[in-house]
């Protein structure tokens, strides 16, 4: 996307700025122990300083300042860090930055610090950071991004990312973005335009005029392309939307309707439902030959397909069996079982990036609620319950679910009505609202920019 | 009921009439300009008005319900009347559902008034269906009498 250079430094005592060290071995084998586990975490976030970059050049400080704030508010939001109180802090951002005195960390109950200098000037944009373990006085992590100015954001997403994956032992989803439905006016007559913007709801941009309804975009896996639903000429069918271009197309030629597409995890074909007389059926799509094949042939709409992290599998909703419930077949379309049986109907399944869970939306007496189900359907938790809330989509870790909410009208004129995304640990804490300019549904959480 | 069953005929009659006089008028004036009250022939007020323009539906089900086939046998027989109309058949539900099943309900639910349409003399070549699912709501109310009056196969002519 951006071209951002990334060197890594060791032993900030032992190397002076600006000369790198040879990078980091590959993630996940520096055989280094985490510092928190994740699930303590949960029950107690870890506690963190994040004192403002110091800043050299015309904007450095400016800069420095306010991708510490991001850093702050990413770690926060994920509810597994606490960062610590600026007004509590007793060394100077300057002096941390050159050399931190743990004690002054350790007195105010911080475990980890971040510091960091930002250089910029023009168009350069140079972020040098450290991540210090406060209890061994250990420098845990450093590394230096180049980059032009206008990405100051997105490193502030990187840093985030790599000081969540130290301390935790797993990747961070804080360098993502979020496709979703920008719903502006009244209800019987909605604009609905295809939107996108970073996880933290920053840089928001709407990607169709609203001319043509849009619904349910899906990332890619490289996050280049969006497979969505359009309504052009009064044909509802599944585009594809290129970022790059801002181009899209139609897929297939099903001679009626398609929707709820999903990408395969290789990128290379679309698995969506067509409805071909009275019943809705699972195709998937080769994006290269463009040529179609039917997994499903039941009487009754099979919709919502999603394959497995693996490819092997399809997890998809059905009311073949009367009512709405979730099966899981072979990617081939043999051997289909149900693996929904709680109380009431089961819909919009998606299978977690780590293959270990199935996010679901469940309605029963009348409230909706979002769930996880092993996917052999075991070990079913509802995470978040209400009026109407549905569609759930994984971050790329699979720790955390987003979602959108609805809430009831008053009134006989829709008054009260409202859309907006959620996000909520995978353990059902911390639901928060997202931040977005208009109501918005259909949320698809990207995997992570490279 | 009784009593009911007579106050319908009545509007039907009425209507009936409504749509002879219009016809006349709009011979005589070519169908432009007509006056306030005054109906087009063939038109979709003309539908809504004389023959009803809409089947509703059970929860969750897309079969015509008894008490809705007469609606579309009468716009079966309309159609015939006016061999030159073209109709879009739009599928809704009520919002107590999920976007994507939703909006495969909404097209059988179109599907199915459209069988009946073919049944009943039309031409499929006349009728296109879409489905809206629970995103065009008619009555904007949270309730169960909203909702009843949203799972709906809608009528247009194109």
């Amino acid at each position: 996307m951006s071209t951002i250079n990334r060197r890594s430094f060791l032993a900030a005592g032992l190397v002076a700025p600006g000369i790198f060290a040879t990078p980091w071995p590959a993630s996940g084998q520096s055989g280094q122990p985490t510092i928190v586990d994740i699930t303590r975490a949960r029950t107690e976030p870890i506690p963190i300083a994040i004192p403002n970059m110091a800043g050299t050049g015309s904007e450095g400080a400016r800069l420095g300042a306010q991708i510490a704030q991001v850093i702050t508010n990413n770690l926060r939001n994920s509810g597994l860090f606490r960062p610590v109180e600026r007004a509590a802090f007793i060394q100077s951002p300057e002096a941390a930055a050159a050399t931190p005195r743990f004690q002054d960390w350790r007195v105010i109950g911080a475990v980890g610090l971040v510091t960091g200098r930002v250089d910029a000037s023009g168009d350069r944009l140079r972020v040098e950071f450290r991540l210090w373990d406060i209890l061994p006085e250990q420098q845990a992590l450093g590394t230096a991004y180049n980059a032009s100015l206008s990405n100051w954001r997105q490193i502030a997403h990187i840093i985030s990312d790599d000081i969540y994956k130290r301390m935790l032992g797993e990747n961070g989803y804080f360098n993502t973005r979020i496709a979703y439905i920008a719903e502006t006016g009244p209800r019987d007559r909605r604009t609905r335009r295809l939107a996108i913007m970073d996880q933290d709801g920053e840089n928001n941009r709407f990607l169709t005029d609203g001319q043509f309804q849009a619904l349910t975009p899906r990332f890619h896996p490289n996050a280049t392309q969006i497979a969505f639903m359009s309504y052009q000429r009064n044909e509802p069918r599944v585009y594809l939307f290129s970022l790059g271009s801002g181009r899209q197309e139609v897929l297939g030629n099903f001679g009626g309707m398609t929707l709820s597409p999903r990408f395969s995890p290789d990128g290379r074909s679309v698995v969506l439902s067509a409805i071909r007389g009275g019943d809705a059926n699972i195709f998937v799509v080769d994006l290269a030959s463009r040529r179609e094949r039917q997994l499903t042939n039941s009487p009754g709409l099979d919709v919502s397909p999603c394959f497995s992290p693996d490819g092997t599998q399809i997890v998809f909703n059905s009311d073949r069996g009367g009512d709405q419930q979730l099966y899981v077949m072979d990617a081939n379309g043999g051997g289909a079982r149900r693996i929904s049986f709680g109380n009431g109907r089961y819909a919009t399944p998606v299978w977690s990036p780590r293959g270990d869970l199935i996010a679901f939306t469940r309605i029963s007496r009348g409230q909706f609620a979002i769930g996880v189900m092993r996917p052999d359907g075991s070990g079913e938790r509802i995470l978040s319950e209400g009026w109407a809330m549905e569609g759930p989509t994984f971050a790329p870790n699979g720790r955390v679910i987003m979602f959108y909410r609805e809430s009831a009208s008053r009134d006989q004129r829709g008054a009260g009505y409202s859309a907006r995304l959620s996000s909520i640990d995978i353990a059902g804490f911390n639901e928060r609202q997202i931040v977005t300019p208009t109501d918005a549904t259909d949320p698809s959480w990207s995997p992570l920019i490279s | 009921m009784a009593a009911t069953k007579s106050l319908l005929a009545a509007i039907a009659a009425a209507g009936l009439l409504v749509a002879c006089s219009s016809d006349n008028d709009s011979a005589n004036t070519g169908g432009a300009g007509a006056g306030a009250g005054q109906i087009r022939p063939g038109s979709q007020e003309d539908l809504v008005a004389n023959v009803g323009d809409r089947v509703l539906f059970d929860t969750d089900r897309s079969n015509i319900r008894a008490d809705q086939r007469p609606v579309l046998e009468r716009q079966a027989r309309w159609m015939g009347q006016y061999p030159a109309v073209q109709v879009m058949v739009e599928g809704h539900t009520d919002e107590r559902g999920t976007r994507e099943y939703n909006l495969a309900l909404g097209q059988r639910r179109a599907n199915a008034a459209r069988d009946v349409l073919v049944a009943g003399g039309v031409a499929g070549t006349r009728i296109t269906t879409i489905s809206y699912g629970k995103d065009r709501p008619e009555a904007l109310g949270s309730n169960e009498q909203a909702w009843a009056q949203n799972r709906r196969a809608v009528t247009v002519v194109r």
